[in-house]
């Protein structure tokens, strides 16, 4: 059953909070990982394969660098999931 | 000609099957209690495993350390870190130059819950579910880079591993580190987290663990004639070393100094002790002589003393024949006996207690010894504290490994 882009930014703040302890309403869809949130590639990388794992979906490696904020995650993950 | 610095004792941090911290261990320890309980998961049933007991730890990490700490670090690390922070502030968190700072935490086996969950992750649902934190989490250096990380000791980071002996290996690693001139201070301890069904089975069977299941918390029983193998432990322990010129200069209470360290190796078989004890008693006559003291001085030893059949005996004569005469006058203690075998950080934890005992003059019970070996020539601390010599005294914390590895450190009242 696919996700809503609500429930995608929400299940994705869950992630990062559990990761980084970042509260999950810092986690809106302007921010950038690195520049807003701090989040370094290790961290990255582990949200992205947690997500992947939460929403059933595959975000290749050529595709991470593309995700600088949040809200190009929850329309990548959307749309993967199509 | 330079002088070698003498190395002193100015931290100590524990988090253990007794207490969460320094002061709930040393207490349950005195008060001779034990650390042993039953699984909290059906692994007996599950896997057939012929124990249901091991000294776990007794304040799970998450009752420390924030959810994001605690994803990232495998259990060993985490131990670790809590014991080396416990240190730090014990040593009253000295506002020193990281360069100056060294950390050497050991431990004998490595992540190997993240290893084995990170296996199980592969075979049940793909590569592409492991996490990039796995290698950062299993590496057996992942204990000391969190504690280098968490202190900013950037003298130098080392985890050296020998089994059982590895967390007296770093201790005296640590303090050749401060003679060298490499730091001034030094975080040095071990840690171990291994309770989990595979490593239980595989010590199982080596035939190494005791299974003594209808009275677990009476199982650790060195000396005891009717011990039957160690009880398998986990947790961490940790000091800070510290340059004596470093530690006067801050002023700095000084709880012992670590005076003596030797290392050998027994050259001998994998796992079995050489029953001539030979590699252990070079390495307790090295470790008095680079401390230029003499059997005569020493008033305590705190023994490795696992309740192996085979090893705890070929250890009590090495204890004699280094000591001689001067042995009738030692205190001897095994404190496992209480705490279980912590594998890589028993020899931290063991100096943590040797250390207490020269500070408080009190050393700390044998448990669990109903008829003591008649064979043991040795005058054993049973049941309850022993109150030790005022005046200059001397105490000796043994460590032995899987691998023939020998670990004595000599520690002298401050």
């Amino acid at each position: 059953m696919a996700h809503s882009e609500q429930e995608i930014l929400a299940g994705l703040a869950e992630i990062v909070n559990e990761e980084t302890g970042l509260p999950a309403d810092s986690v809106q869809s302007d921010k950038s990982f690195t520049d807003d949130l701090d989040i370094d590639s290790l961290a990255m990388m582990t949200i992205v394969a947690l997500a992947e794992e939460k929403f059933g979906v595959t975000i290749p490696d050529d595709e991470v660098k593309n995700l600088s904020t949040v809200g190009d995650a929850v329309a990548f993950i959307a749309g993967a999931q199509a | 000609m330079s002088q070698r610095p003498d190395v002193v004792v100015t931290g100590l941090g524990a988090t253990t099957p007794l207490g969460g911290d320094l002061a709930s261990t040393w207490t349950a320890a005195l008060a001779g209690e034990s650390g042993v309980r039953l699984f909290d998961a059906d692994w007996v049933e599950r896997y057939g495993l012929p124990l249901n007991f091991a000294a776990t730890i007794k304040v799970a990490p998450d009752q420390v350390l924030d959810r994001p700490q605690l994803r990232k670090m495998d259990p060993s690390a985490q131990y670790a870190l809590i014991a080396a922070k416990e240190a730090w502030a014990h040593a009253g968190a000295p506002q020193m130059p990281g360069e100056r700072l060294g950390a050497v935490v050991s431990s004998g086996i490595g992540g190997i819950w993240t290893t084995l969950d990170g296996w199980d992750t592969l075979r049940e649902k793909g590569t592409r579910r492991v996490l990039p934190t796995t290698v950062p989490m299993l590496m057996p250096n992942s204990p000391v880079a969190y504690v280098s990380l968490e202190l900013g000791a950037k003298a130098g980071a080392h985890a050296l591993v020998s089994a059982c002996a590895s967390g007296a290996e770093a201790i005296g690693h640590a303090a050749q580190m401060i003679r060298s001139g490499q730091a001034d201070v030094v975080v040095a301890g071990g840690t171990e987290a291994t309770i989990h069904p595979m490593p239980i089975a595989a010590f199982a069977a080596s035939r190494t663990l005791s299974l003594r299941n209808d009275d677990p918390t009476r199982a650790s029983r060195p000396y005891d004639v009717d011990r039957d193998g160690f009880v398998i432990g986990e947790g961490a322990a940790a000091v800070v070393l510290e340059s004596a010129e470093h530690a006067a200069a801050r002023g700095a209470t000084v709880y012992a100094r670590l005076a003596g360290v030797g290392f050998s190796a027994d050259g001998y078989h994998i796992t079995s002790p050489d029953p001539s004890g030979d590699g252990q008693i070079r390495a307790m006559r090295i470790a008095l002589a680079d401390g230029d003291l003499s059997a005569s001085d020493v008033a305590h030893v705190n023994a490795h003393a696992t309740s192996t059949v085979v090893g705890d005996l070929i250890e009590a004569r090495s204890i004699r024949t280094v000591l001689g005469d001067a042995a009738d006058r030692v205190a001897l203690s095994a404190t496992k006996s209480s705490t279980g075998h912590l594998l890589g950080g028993a020899g931290a934890l063991e100096t943590v207690f040797t250390v207490l005992a020269l500070h408080h003059r009190q050393a700390p019970p044998t448990i669990n010894v109903e008829n003591p070996d008649p064979e043991l020539d040795l005058d054993l601390v049973r049941d309850t504290p022993r109150a030790l010599p005022e005046g200059q005294i001397a105490a000796i914390n043994n460590s032995f490994g899987f691998g023939g590895h020998n670990v004595a450190l000599v520690l002298t009242s401050a």
